[in-house]
């Protein structure tokens, strides 16, 4: 373990626009250490690694490699420098169409230097040099299209390490791979820990965090927001910082459902995941929480009928409940309010009026032929409700700032009854006033159908809901009544601590 | 900026305006009722299949294989007619089911095998143009000719199928509006109205326009899609049979222009009114716009390869107009 610091940032900033995305940030890396960087989505850790890997320019403070000044104009000059990232896409990473030792060697390719013609002997013969120094047991002559994905993230990561890097960013290494590859992942890392590699690892799992981390670094809103090295490390600690607390805005009276509507039995979601039971009621809102790939939207679409679980069985007002399409979801009254609304959710050519109505074309149409008025008036009633901020209903979704067109999304399922109202992260990108609005009409329109929440930030669950589910790792791992709330435990449940039975 | 909303709103609709203007002055008898005749004739056939891509288009596709369809029903309609020695109405239902059953594979092979819309369509135009060959060695369908197996074809076009390629209405001027335009009214008409004004047009537009959010909000998207190659299939047969009329024979060379008349009108219609996305009036200007240019440059003696330069030329103004001055593209 070394103590000098390798890599060293001081106070970075970066803004895009008038967006401020790093605030200045501050952080070191040590030789043979593994420091793992948490942030939730938008807290700014791409951008910090797109500086660091040359990919973006600063826009303020310094950074030092080996107590030198380290300013990358494009990746390439990083990696002559000595640092080197593997990306979270693996495919990125690697040519597939070649053979392995080509991929090995392939920056030698082009470049000052390099020799006009290509010389098959002499590829291999680096490329087996490079295999033997990380332990790879892969065969040199394999098209790489033809190893599995986590064989290919093998020779991505090998091929990093043929430029004898001071510095390794991995950038959420183990979301495409099993528990087993990941096993034999960490164990590449911690041979490169001895060799002194200084690594820098990026990830949302709490069981690679705990296995690997000899530091955690916690980001938010785009500065660091704690540093955790003190042995033994305080995991929850770094994901209190990484989720944060902010000033309490409204405080929810938790109140009790009448009666329920959905019940999950035995559902599970993934392989090797415990299988897990719940009850959604009438007039309850519910918000499930827990980090980045837990499995909340995987929940989410197998409740709207858009995914099959592996086992399990629902029930939705004591009868049998099982969707095999987004459509058959929507008859039974069950309403999804998708993440990532501009991939998932709004239709760009069309205006707010056609966006609201979209799932409902049928009852507006007599014999097929929409009644615009209907129509019109749907739309109108959801800009009021909601106090969407806009000229009128037919203005273009395009002009319309984020906040807003989450509330058109929500609008547009909230202009029927439903039985069940799911929203999967409802406000990414929102900002604070539109999402008390949201909050707000959720909470007012609850009675007679039963709500669900999908969120990441702990604040977003706690203004909304009566009651909160913890996820972790494909499962529910907590439930809280959202009233003198147990906070240690509930982190302790996202950070992925003793399992507790839902209650 | 006020002039480039205005120039980029009704640039097409002046241009078409403008067009006709020179060529009224250029080319003798470029206004006059004969003159107008050929014009509908050659802008029926095109826009009827122009109207079926549309659909195509609606949704996020593109049927390449239009020309071929409408020639292979062409010929089929002479087959039945002349060979089977069925009547006219025999042969409109045959070529009726051909481009429903060749819309129904494109559609599999696009929703179902996944390949991209272009190289499906783009295969299946080679294979129609093959196909339509064999049953004649490669030969014009007429009657009185020697079929393959020594035995001679009798039959002839029916008299009720003739009149649509041959009958004209009266409109102001005697004998001026041919059947086949009477037709292209209808089916813009009824395009026109599905697209703007029914649910299933409504949402063919949103799963044009983002598939995914279309299946989350309960669409079902294979079916749209596969629906949308259907009736671009039934509209380019029916060009087919009016092709057939027209000609009174199977010909075996007729209807190679086809495609890019039809493509070209599409999507010219990008670009009436501002659209900035498929729709059945720009789709109808742009049909009249082709055909206006074409005949205009018939009358003044411009060789024809010089045609397909021009056509070429329009499309990809059109296509500009559309993308880089507006700012509002699709796909």
């Amino acid at each position: 373990m070394g103590t000098d610091a390798v890599f060293r940032v001081d106070g970075l900033r970066k803004s895009f626009g008038h967006i401020e995305v790093l605030g200045g940030i501050s952080l070191e890396l040590h030789a043979g250490e593994v420091t793992v960087l948490m942030g939730a989505n938008g807290a700014g850790k791409s951008t910090l690694v797109k500086i660091i890997s040359g990919v973006y320019e600063r826009g303020g403070g310094t950074m030092q490699l080996a107590g030198q000044d380290f300013a990358p104009n494009t990746p390439a000059e990083a990696i002559r420098a000595g640092v080197v990232t593997v990306h979270q896409n693996i495919n990125d990473g690697v040519v597939a169409d070649l053979d392995v030792a080509t991929n090995l060697t392939l920056d030698r390719l082009s470049g000052s230097g390099v020799p006009t013609f290509f010389n098959p002997g002499r590829v291999r013969r680096e490329a087996k040099a490079v295999a033997d120094r990380m332990g790879l047991a892969i065969d040199l002559k394999a098209r790489v299209s033809d190893l599995s994905l986590a064989d290919r993230q093998m020779v991505a990561i090998a091929r990093a390490m043929a430029h004898r890097p001071k510095v390794l960013i991995l950038d959420e290494p183990t979301s495409s791979l099993s528990s087993a590859e990941a096993d034999r992942l960490f164990q590449l890392i911690d041979r490169l820990r001895e060799q002194g590699v200084a690594i820098l690892y990026i990830s949302h799992r709490m069981s690679d965090i705990r296995r690997l981390a000899d530091r955690i670094v916690s980001m938010r809103d785009g500065v660091v927001s704690g540093v955790f090295d003190n042995k033994p490390l305080d995991y929850e600690g770094a994901v209190n910082a990484m989720l944060g607390r902010k000033i309490h805005l409204d405080r929810v009276v938790a109140r009790n459902s009448a009666h329920p509507v959905l019940t999950v039995d035995g559902l599970r979601l993934a392989p090797g995941a415990r299988p897990f039971s719940l009850t959604l009621g009438a007039g309850e809102v519910v918000a499930v929480t827990g980090l980045v790939g837990v499995g909340k939207t995987a929940l989410a679409e197998t409740l709207f009928g858009v995914r099959r679980p592996l086992s399990g069985a629902m029930t939705m007002d004591g009868r049998p409940y099982a969707p095999s399409s987004a459509g058959e979801a929507i008859a039974a009254g069950v309403f999804l309010v998708a993440k990532d609304r501009a991939t998932s959710g709004i239709v760009g050519d069309f205006n707010i009026e056609r966006n609201v109505s979209l799932p409902f074309l049928k009852r507006m149409s007599g014999l097929g032929v929409l009644k615009r008025r209907i129509e019109r008036a749907a739309a109108r009633r959801q800009i009021e409700e909601l106090a969407i901020v806009c000229r009128s209903e037919k203005d273009e979704m395009g002009a319309l700032s984020g906040g807003n067109q989450q509330k058109v999304m929500v609008g547009r399922w909230m202009s029927q009854p439903a039985r069940l109202f799911i929203l999967d992260e409802p406000f990414q990108g929102v900002d604070i006033s539109a999402r008390r609005d949201i909050a707000a009409k959720l909470r007012a329109s609850a009675d007679g159908r039963a709500t669900l929440l999908f969120v990441t930030e702990l604040d977003e669950a706690l203004e909304t809901a009566d009651r909160i589910l913890v996820m972790s790792e494909q499962t529910i791992v907590g439930e809280h009544r959202n009233e003198d709330i147990d906070l240690e435990r509930l982190l302790a449940e996202v950070a992925g601590g003793p399992l507790h039975s839902a209650a | 900026m006020m002039v480039r909303d205005h120039a980029i709103r009704y640039g097409f609709i002046v241009l078409l305006f403008g067009l006709i203007a020179y060529f009224a002055v250029a080319a003798d008898g470029f206004v006059s009722p004969q003159s107008a005749v050929f014009i509908f004739q050659s802008v029926a056939i095109t826009g009827v299949l122009a109207l079926g891509v549309t659909a195509t288009l609606v949704v996020g596709g593109f049927d390449l294989s239009i020309g071929s369809v409408a020639t292979s029903a062409m010929m089929a309609a002479a087959y039945v007619m002349v060979v089977l020695e069925q009547n006219a109405v025999v042969a409109v239902v045959v070529c009726l089911l051909i481009g429903a059953v060749v819309g129904l594979i494109n559609g599999w092979l696009i929703v179902y095998m996944r390949v991209p819309d272009l190289l499906a369509t783009l295969g299946m135009m080679f294979l129609l143009v093959g196909l339509q060959r064999i049953p004649t060695e490669g030969r014009s369908i007429a009657t009185g000719m020697t079929m393959p197996d020594g035995s001679v074809a009798n039959g002839k076009f029916g008299e009720a199928f003739l009149a649509l390629g041959r009958h004209r209405f009266d409109f102001f001027v005697p004998n001026l509006v041919p059947v086949s335009v009477v037709v292209l009214i209808v089916l813009a008409l009824l395009i026109w109205f599905f697209l703007e004004y029914t649910r299933f047009g409504r949402m063919m537009y949103a799963v044009g326009s983002n598939e995914r959010a279309a299946e989350l909000a309960g669409a079902p998207v294979k079916a749209y899609k596969i629906w949308a190659y259907v009736i671009s299939g039934v509209f380019a047969s029916i060009g087919g049979i009016l092709l057939a009329a027209r000609l009174g024979r199977g010909d075996i060379a007729s209807g190679n222009n086809l495609l890019l008349d039809a493509v070209a009108a599409a999507l010219i219609g990008y670009a009436v009114l501002g659209a900035a996305k498929p729709n059945a009036f720009g789709t109808a200007v742009g049909a009249v716009f082709v055909g206006v240019l074409l005949q205009g440059l018939t009358m003044m003696n411009a060789p024809y390869y010089t045609q397909d330069f021009v056509k070429g030329g329009v499309l990809v103004v059109a296509l500009v107009f559309t993308f880089a001055l507006s700012g509002r593209g699709r796909k």
